[in-house]
């Protein structure tokens, strides 16, 4: 695979950093890469769905590394934001408040075994076969939409912001709807209203005055007070 | 041949090809179990998102980046409709197996 692809090396290869590759950052790749492809594994393979959970996670810490080493950073936290900190509980919180017998749901895992292998073999054996058969010659900045030169002197963070905002607005608003549409979409299917739970009810609340809320009586003595 | 200069484009791709096999695997071996399902489909998206920032960075283009966002973007929204369908679907049905999800069958 690695004889398919050609890099030319570049002088600069992120937005601001003069990063030079090193021993350094390859024992870094290397280790990175070993652990999302080590826990991706785990994550299908466990027995409990609470650890694949867990094994997603810290592949998507090393994902956040790899991506780090590339240059990403701004995506790097975005990752471990929104997928660790958001997905990826949302996973946990699903797993462990529903209560599902997962030993019946693995009942069919060894008759889906070969099954599996042979596609998994298929698609390994057609990638390497392309990554073969191509000559992929990658030249940086030609023909780029957005070349990184434009960019000089600036963070990664600050260069996407200032294509995100100018260039792919409408793209980045439309993202907005789609998340607004799963907001809702999520909490319309999930919200229900159970009987007999007491709720505020503002409106009612409001609309209470002195008048009908409270009531002057003058009692006498020995009589008692009509409730 | 482990030296400085030997991480290059394809060993991302790669990283990213074996995800991406491992997540097509995972949904094949776990088939009766949406939530495995849904996280295998996590683990292809995450090979997606690898191999745009690693074009981005050694094409030198943030167009890459760009785009890698919103597939976060709809990654995270996916996920979030996908466990709403499951956990009304386990309200209503008391078990998650893709095998008795056949009501809609004619």
């Amino acid at each position: 695979m690695q004889r398919g692809v050609r890099t030319r090396r570049t002088p600069c290869r992120t937005a601001k950093s003069d990063f030079q590759p090193s021993v350094t950052a390859a024992f870094a790749f290397y280790l990175f890469a070993g652990i999302v492809v080590l826990s991706g594994a785990l994550t299908i393979l466990s027995r409990n769905p609470v650890h694949s959970v867990l094994w997603l996670i810290l592949a998507f810490f090393n994902a956040a590394g790899l991506f780090i080493l590339l240059g990403a950073e701004f995506l790097a936290m975005v990752l471990l934001i929104v997928y660790v900190g958001a997905v990826a509980v949302l996973f946990l919180f699903v797993v462990m408040m529903l209560d599902i017998d997962f030993a019946a749901l693995r009942a069919g895992f060894v008759k889906a075994l070969p099954v599996g292998v042979l596609l998994g073999v298929v698609l390994v054996s057609e990638l390497v076969f392309v990554a073969g058969s191509t000559n992929l010659v990658v030249v940086p900045g030609k023909g780029a939409a957005v070349p990184f030169e434009q960019f000089a002197g600036m963070t990664n963070s600050q260069a996407l912001g200032s294509v995100l905002y100018t260039k792919y607005l409408f793209i980045f608003q439309a993202s907005g709807i789609v998340l607004l549409t799963a907001m809702v979409g999520a909490i319309v299917l999930t919200h229900r209203q159970r009987p007999g739970i007491k709720r505020q009810d503002v409106d009612k609340q409001v609309q209470r005055t002195a008048a009908n809320a409270v009531e002057h009586v003058q009692p006498v003595s020995g009589e008692g007070v009509k409730l | 041949m482990i030296g400085p200069s030997s991480i290059g484009l394809g060993h991302y791709i790669t990283v990213s090809a074996i995800l991406f096999v491992l997540g097509v695997f995972g949904i094949a071996i776990n088939r009766k179990n949406v939530i495995i399902v849904l996280m295998s489909i996590e683990l292809i998206l995450l090979a997606v998102n690898i191999n745009f920032v690693a074009f981005s960075a050694f094409l030198g283009d943030l167009s890459g980046q760009v785009f890698a966002m919103f597939v976060l973007t709809v990654a995270a929204a996916e996920a979030a409709i996908g466990l709403a369908i499951l956990v009304i679907y386990f309200r209503n049905r008391g078990t998650i197996a893709v095998d008795d999800i056949n009501v809609m069958k004619g």
